[in-house]
């Protein structure tokens, strides 16, 4: 084998210690999948912590009081911005699943309608947090 | 005129050559328990595809490397692999269209098993293209002339989902695919959209009723990797969304 190659010549392979290029590069429509999901599951386990606090009720008001009485913190104050968050994109983002279903047109603006989910969720949280955030650390 | 032109061109002239590294996901079932990472500095024309440089590599410094490759013009459909993170044919993937200024990484599709470096076992894949019966099923006799005519639009309403090659690029891009193989996968849905939606076919009930399945494509996410991934344009999301429809009228 002769070995000429322009310009240089190939050196020996090394072993790389990088472990990279294992995740997959998708684009918006993996991206808001995956947000999809991560917002659901943390909506879900909320809804289940916020159903056992309901439920406390029914067990002594005084102990509903006292757990009620733990989220009136700033840390749950910024969990709540979180909450919210997630909501308000799983809500808008769900209304593009729908449309990509639906709409016979929908697969073909599904990047245009990710970013609009985008901007709307933009929208909703700069009126929300600036409110919420003042309301949390007045008291 | 000068008849010089002909002539060898002197350094000068010469294209310029770039030296690219590449890092491939190396896996030899006889010696590797794990997959391992190898780096290869290969000498390259912005116009050269990341296929050639596979080829070099082979050739010219490790004959060990192991892939598959069949007419190298983006038609088989052999050489699917992800490169930098996305599935792409090596034989369409130009140097130019990559950042050279970093290593290139190229690794076997994933989720269907790895036989070694960038071979995977391909026949789950054939085994759920071959469920959804891609072939024409008609229970009536051709017409005069021994032809099923069709009209244009007709023919151009399932036109996108015949270009499909095979090549798996779209299904192991599939991030419901990596976690649940058992999923049909978009190939095997487009491949059943392409005789769904042909005005010759008379089994589109059967295929409606074998992707209505927990495992059909009431598993798609729309996640649109598919779609980004096709070497060939197929609008595949799309496909999948109009036999989702389908099924729920019960018809094409």
């Amino acid at each position: 084998m002769s070995v000429k190659t322009a310009g240089g010549s190939p050196t020996a392979p090394t072993t790389s210690k990088r472990i990279s290029g294992t995740l997959y590069r998708g684009r918006e429509g993996m991206w808001s999948w995956v947000l999809h999901r991560i917002t659901g599951v943390a909506i879900f386990f909320f809804l289940l912590v916020h159903i056992l606090d309901t439920a406390l009720v029914r067990v002594s008001p005084e102990a509903y009081n006292a757990v009620i009485g733990t989220y009136q913190t700033p840390i749950m104050g910024v969990g709540e911005v979180a909450l919210v968050a997630a909501i308000v994109f799983h809500a808008f983002n769900g209304l593009r699943i729908i449309l990509i279903d639906f709409w016979s047109k929908g697969s073909r603006y599904q990047k245009v309608m990710f970013y609009v989910v985008i901007g709307l969720w933009v929208v909703t949280m700069v009126g929300f947090v600036p409110r919420h955030l003042i309301n949390v650390f007045s008291h | 005129m000068s008849t010089a032109t002909l002539d060898a061109p002197t350094q000068d002239d010469a294209v310029q050559s770039f030296t690219v590294t590449f890092i491939i996901r190396r896996f030899d079932p006889e010696v590797d328990d794990e997959p391992r990472w190898q780096d290869f500095d290969v000498e390259m024309f912005a116009t050269d595809r990341v296929l050639d440089a596979l080829h070099k590599i082979k050739w010219e410094q490790d004959g060990s490397l192991t892939f598959r490759r069949s007419c190298a013009h983006g038609i088989c459909g052999s050489d699917a692999m992800r490169i930098n993170g996305r599935n792409r044919l090596a034989c369409k993937t130009l140097i130019k269209d990559l950042d050279i200024s970093k290593p290139i990484y190229v690794e076997a599709i994933k989720g269907l098993p790895l036989e070694k470096d960038l071979v995977v076992d391909m026949e789950p894949f054939f085994e759920s293209y071959r469920e959804v019966q891609p072939f024409l099923i008609a229970r009536s006799e051709p017409g005069a002339g021994k032809e099923r005519v069709q009209s244009v639009a007709d023919r151009a309403r399932f036109d996108d989902t015949t270009k499909c090659i095979l090549c798996a690029a779209c299904t192991s891009s599939c991030p419901v695919f990596w976690t649940d193989g058992q999923y049909f996968g978009p190939a095997a849905i487009v491949n059943a959209h392409r005789f769904i939606f042909d005005s010759r076919d008379d089994a589109a009930k059967v295929r409606l009723d074998i992707l209505n399945d927990k495992e059909g494509v009431w598993r798609c996410r729309t996640t649109f990797n598919c779609t980004e991934a096709c070497p060939r344009g197929i609008q595949i999301t799309q496909a999948i969304a109009e036999v989702k429809q389908a099924v729920m009228r019960g018809k094409p």
